[in-house]
């Protein structure tokens, strides 16, 4: 058998909507079935991994905290994919911000001020950006693949962080451990009032929302859009296909960034080897799920959320590992990706043709 | 032993498995595929080679299994990116990340196991000569099976019809389909190879180079592997002369650290990476030579009409 | 219409029939019922308009794509074309239009990939280069494609076809590409082959060299064979009525033009080579006045599109004053600056250059006014009025006949004619003080064509400067009131459309320099202008 592809005049609508939610369903097919063949009943796993997650307030409040870089990183990748430029190195972009940010209370601790925070914030934006400008300026100035100088710089950057906290920033009253001081006060993110979620949730709201507006109604995200889809047209209209490069690359990074800083002055509370249960690439799904658009990325990372509580819950309940999620999480990508296809092509699956005299067969 | 000897063998073994992987991937973007999941089905090759090896007992089912695993994956990428005509960027992704999970996955019972080691042939009296015998006729077969594979792919490739086919579908594949060759087919091989070479590499990491397995392992090598590639200009004997000059800088950093000179483990560990990063810098700068070597349909999609 | 049903006739003669042959892309059918029936030692013809269907047909001959009805006889047996190497077997070759050819491969490495696997490429390369010469179509069996000639590539086409020593070749618009000397010793060699015996497929719609060279003509109209003649007999205008269904209305051209201010002055335009494959502009020099329409002849590939980017601003030149428009030095002005200005460009892609295929038609309005035209800006403070481009767009299909099937389609839904009326009443619809088009009618329906030329005059006559880029003659001679030449990067001077000849033309576009061009009637000052 054989799949042949037919063009559509048109993208479809119905499949440009529905494509994510096929993937999904078919994740969780797919997911049953392996709990099955695992001798794990598919609906109790299904239900430990995809709702439990949502029934108890302390389990909603983690799942928000969780979301909340993968939508941060998520929406920035969104908009850099559009742009057809694959800054694949957001969790070293992560990695960098919380470093710059986690200076400011290492360097100073006893500094207490709202003014802490702030530079703490912004300076994790400014390394992210600084350090995403790097693959930027080395694609645009020579030419240099940005997937693979993204990528090479995550490894980078892991390996500096392992090393400030080893090396100089490493707490002396920490009986040898590697981790920086604890963070108080002014140096931790607040929580929104009445709750354990900490404010980098609304920050990711509010960015995915900018983004969206970006996106639909500002001359940049019609460059944007161009540019990634027709580069060519991009220069006929006017536009500067590097500038666009670095453009995207400063906003997911100084994106990644925030979300870094927000891990550690949020949740964790300090500087350690290892910051994000990779955040970073986990929000590439995030990005194709939410279809490259930035509300789409509040929901997909959502989901993705679930998927982490999800894997830490099976273990606990169900005895399997919590690296099922990550397994849950490549899948998922594959059906979106392969369900997108379904937006430009009708597929048929047709028998090797014979070669008949004659055989004359109309469109299906 | 000598310690230069000793450096050379060390620097042969590392740079083995670079060469295994970038091997196959230019074959496969010989024929217009940008496959991005080397990481992906090398991380797969390695628990599966070491998983087989362990379980059978043998190292020869190990390296099979290693190989067998690659394809499979490669052959998952070939049905979204060739059939389904996927992005092949996000398709590449998408395998790395599903091998990193998967691998971690079926490698939970492996992990602290001691693996079984990939036996050195020995080339009976040559092997016994001073320095040379050691380097160049004690090593396992796949180091000798990595070398005759970039003899045998650059003959192929230029010397014989189906490599000018390849070349043909990685340069025009309006053309390739006009003339009646199986544009598709034709990828799938090349991807199926790939994948195959690139299992194989993972499975010289946990068979031979260290014979255990570790979560996430192959720790950026199919990412050096794809820079290699473009680094090679596409061609076969530069791949080679790559993987080794990158395994050599990759252990001299490793014997300076031995020396307990005072430079932190991490900057020489990162040295790899940075090294990378800068020789796609010194290549790409290049742009007459990329623009005149790249395969032209590499990363486009292909959808013959009917 | 009888005359038309070959298999009425005795068929034994015949080298390859095509009975009742019925091919369907989705809703359209591209061949309905189609008759074909060729003889050996005839050059055919297969005349139509774009879209006629003529390329569909070839290609089932040829095995790309099947017939969804009917049937294909080879000497008088049925056959079924299963892909290009069947085809090729029966003895059947084809020369394509645009070239299947490998760039990064040698001359000897594309022609063995259409020849069955057999002698070494050593033996292969001696008998390219000996039958080559034989033929007066010399090659070198080593070079690299990239580094040869249009004419040169078409000849690589040819031998592929030659060295399967075919019964019947096929060849797609062959002289598309050439000049008119070239196109000379083109047909001397295909009327040796067809002395040899063999059958050549001539698809054409130059009318004067099918009546030249055929033998035969078998016309499409819409998917339909409307007629088959013998084109000697025929006039060019009765073969156009044919092809075409009716006859196209004439261009009403305002003759007797007042020329007004320069709107665009080339001084002395040089540009290096933008990349390996790129053709240098050299020393170009050219004044495009209000009121008037000047076209650039030339053949494919000698620098038209890198003069485009040149005059559009996609490529900025190293001296602000090489390039003026309405006066004011642009040469280091962005595209959308020189829009600012007043002048408008539409380039020879429509799709992926001159509209992004995935978006819409309201917002690919947007693509080239976004800044442009102060008072109707579509982009205010970085935000976009989406209102006035959804606006905009439906006055330009309203006003330039956009045929479509919802409101707002994507653009890659539209057919060619109908995407590039749509492209080019875009920048119409600005009242542009310069409008520079690159191949205005390129691959477009007769009407469609007539409309888009009607349009270019009307601009013209309202007090603006056109200068079209063209390959096709016919189009140059209808609308042009001055014509210049680019051969090799090199502009010629621009001389009065009723002065020069087609063959002095033909002499300008194979490279010949202009100063041994007698024209008779030149206008002095250009004769002045460029006489430095």
């Amino acid at each position: 058998m054989r799949i042949e592809l037919e063009k559509r005049g048109e993208q479809a609508r119905f499949f440009a909507v529905a494509s994510p939610f096929i993937a999904v369903g078919l994740m969780l097919v797919t997911g049953a079935i392996l709990f099955a063949l695992n001798g794990i009943d598919p609906l109790e796993g299904l239900f430990v991994y995809f709702v439990e997650p949502l029934t108890t307030v302390w389990s909603i409040e983690e799942l928000l905290k969780k979301a909340a870089p993968l939508i941060l990183i998520g929406a920035g990748l969104a908009v850099a994919y559009r742009a057809n430029v694959w800054n694949i190195g957001a969790e070293g972009q992560l990695t960098i911000g919380a470093i710059t940010g986690a200076a400011v209370p290492i360097l100073f601790p006893d500094w207490q001020s709202p003014m802490v925070l702030v530079l703490m914030l912004a300076l994790g934006v400014l390394g992210g950006m600084i350090y995403g400008a790097i693959p930027a300026i080395l694609k645009v100035k020579f030419g240099a693949n940005e997937i693979l100088t993204s990528l090479m710089l995550v490894y980078v950057a892991q390996l500096l962080l392992d090393w400030v906290v080893r090396g100089p920033w490493r707490d002396p009253k920490g009986y040898n451990f590697p981790k920086s001081i604890s963070f108080d006060g002014w140096q931790i993110l607040p929580n929104l009032p009445g709750t354990h979620v900490h404010i980098g949730v609304v920050f990711a709201l509010v960015a995915a929302l900018v983004l969206a507006v970006l996106m639909r109604r500002t001359l940049k995200g019609y460059e944007v859009r161009v540019l990634g889809q027709t580069p060519r047209a991009g220069r006929f209209a006017g536009f500067a296909p590097n500038r666009m490069v670095l453009f995207v690359f400063l906003l997911s990074g100084g994106l990644a960034g925030l979300a870094g800083i927000c891990e550690v002055a949020g949740t964790i509370g300090n500087l350690q080897p290892s910051v994000s249960p990779n955040y970073g690439f986990t929000a590439i799904i995030v990005a194709f799920l939410g279809r490259l658009d930035p509300i789409g990325a509040v929901f997909a990372g959502l989901l993705l959320a679930i998927s982490y509580l999800g894997g830490e819950a099976a273990q606990v309940s169900l005895g399997i590992s919590d690296k099922t999620a990550r397994l849950f999480q490549g899948i998922l990508l594959f059906y979106i990706l392969a369900c997108d296809t379904l937006i430009l092509y009708r597929i048929r699956f047709v028998r090797p043709r014979r070669l008949k005299e004659g055989s004359a067969h109309g469109r299906a | 032993m000598g310690a230069l000897e000793a450096v050379i063998l060390t620097i042969i073994t590392a740079s083995t498995p670079l060469l295994l992987a970038a091997i196959g991937e230019l074959v496969v973007e010989r024929s217009g595929v940008l496959n991005l999941g080397v990481e992906g089905m090398m991380v797969v090759g390695a628990v599966a080679g070491f998983g087989a090896a362990l379980t059978t007992g043998s190292v020869a089912i190990g390296v099979v299994a290693a190989m067998a695993a690659g394809m499979l994956m490669a052959l998952l990428f070939g049905v979204l990116t060739l059939s389904l005509v996927a992005n092949q960027v996000a398709t590449g992704l998408a395998l790395t990340l599903l091998g990193l999970g998967l691998s971690g996955l079926m490698g939970l019972s492996f992990v602290g196991h001691p693996g079984l080691r990939l036996p050195k042939l020995e080339v009976p009296y040559l092997s016994d000569l001073p320095f040379i015998g050691p380097i160049l006729f004690r090593q396992d077969a796949l180091v000798y099976l990595s070398i005759a594979l970039v003899v045998a792919v650059s003959y192929v490739l230029f010397r014989t019809r189906i490599g000018l086919v390849v070349r043909a579908v990685g340069d025009n594949h309006g053309s390739a389909h006009a003339l009646g060759y199986p544009v598709i087919r034709v990828r799938y091989a090349c991807v199926a190879f790939g994948g195959a070479c690139a299992g194989l590499a993972g499975g010289y990491l946990s068979l031979a180079y260290t014979p255990q397995w570790v979560e996430n392992m192959t720790a950026g090598r199919g990412w050096i592997a794809l820079a290699l590639v473009v680094f090679s200009s596409w061609l076969p004997g530069r791949v080679l002369v790559g993987a080794y000059l990158f395994g050599a800088v990759t252990i001299l950093g490793f014997y300076v650290q031995g020396m307990g000179v005072g430079i932190p483990a991490q900057f020489l560990s990162s040295l790899p990476y940075l090294v990378t990063i800068a020789a796609l810098v010194v290549i790409s700068k290049n742009r007459l030579l990329m623009r005149a070597n790249t395969p032209a349909c590499l990363g486009q999609s292909f959808v013959p009409d009917r | 219409m009888n005359e038309m049903s070959p298999a009425a006739e005795a068929t034994a003669d015949y080298l390859l029939e095509g009975r009742g042959i019925v091919k369907r892309f989705g809703a359209l059918t591209a061949n309905d019922h189609v008759d074909l029936a060729v003889k050996p030692g005839e050059i055919h013809a297969l005349l139509g308009e774009n879209g006629a269907g003529k390329s569909t047909l070839v290609k089932m001959i040829y095995g790309s794509l099947q017939p969804n009805a009917g049937e294909f006889r080879w000497r008088n047996t049925p056959v079924t074309i299963a892909n290009p190497a069947a085809a090729r077997r029966l003895g059947i070759g084809m020369v394509f239009q645009h070239f299947s050819l490998f760039e990064s491969l040698s001359v000897v490495e594309n022609i063995a990939l259409a020849l069955p696997p057999s002698a070494s490429m050593a033996t292969l390369s001696a008998r390219i280069e000996q039958v080559s010469r034989d033929y007066g179509l010399p090659l070198r069996a080593g070079a690299v494609v990239a580094d040869l000639s249009v004419g040169e590539r078409q000849r690589i086409e040819i031998m592929r076809c030659l060295l399967q020593e075919p019964r019947l070749m096929i060849m797609d618009e062959p002289t598309a590409v050439l000049t008119p000397l070239e196109a000379d010793q083109l047909f001397v060699t295909l009327e040796r082959l067809a002395r040899e015996g063999r059958a050549i497929l001539y698809i054409s719609h130059r009318l004067e060299e099918v009546k030249r060279l055929c033998h035969t003509a078998t016309i499409l109209r819409h998917g339909k064979v409307v007629a088959r003649v013998d084109p000697s007999k025929e006039t060019a205008a009765s073969l156009a009525r044919l092809m075409i269904g009716a006859d196209v209305h004439a261009i009403r051209t305002a003759r007797e033009r007042k020329t007004g201010p320069a709107r665009l002055t080339l001084n002395g335009l040089d540009q290096p080579p933008g990349g390996p494959f790129a053709v240098a502009l050299v020393d170009i020099h050219l004044e495009v006045r209000a009121g008037e329409i000047i076209a650039i002849a030339g053949v494919a590939g000698n620098g038209q599109s890198e003069l485009f980017d040149a005059i559009s601003g996609e490529r900025l030149s190293a001296r602000p004053d090489a390039v003026l428009i309405d006066g004011a030095p642009s040469g280091s002005l962005g595209v959308t600056e020189r829009r600012g200005i007043g002048a408008a460009f539409v380039p020879e892609e429509r799709l992926g250059h001159g509209a992004v295929p995935g978006l819409t038609l309201s917002e690919n309005v947007i693509l080239t006014r976004h800044a442009a035209d102060n008072a109707a800006g579509m982009a205010r403070r970085g935000f976009l009025d989406f209102a006035l481009a959804a606006l905009t767009a439906r006055r330009v299909s309203q006003d330039y006949d956009v045929r479509k099937g919802k409101p707002d389609p994507e653009a890659r839904s539209l057919s060619g004619g109908n995407l590039q009326k749509f492209v080019v009443g875009r920048e119409l619809d600005r009242r542009p003080s310069l409008l520079v088009v690159n191949q205005p009618t390129w691959g477009v329906d007769a009407g469609a064509a007539a409309l888009i030329r009607q349009a270019l005059v009307d601009l013209a006559a309202s007090g603006a400067g056109v200068l079209v880029i063209s390959q096709d003659l016919d189009e140059i001679f209808e609308i042009a009131d001055r014509v210049a030449v680019i051969s090799r990067g090199r502009l010629s001077p621009a001389y009065d459309a009723h002065a020069i000849t087609l063959e002095a033309i033909g002499l300008l576009m194979g490279g010949a320099d202009p100063a041994t061009i007698t024209l008779g009637a030149l206008s002095q000052t250009e004769v002045a202008r460029h006489a430095h």
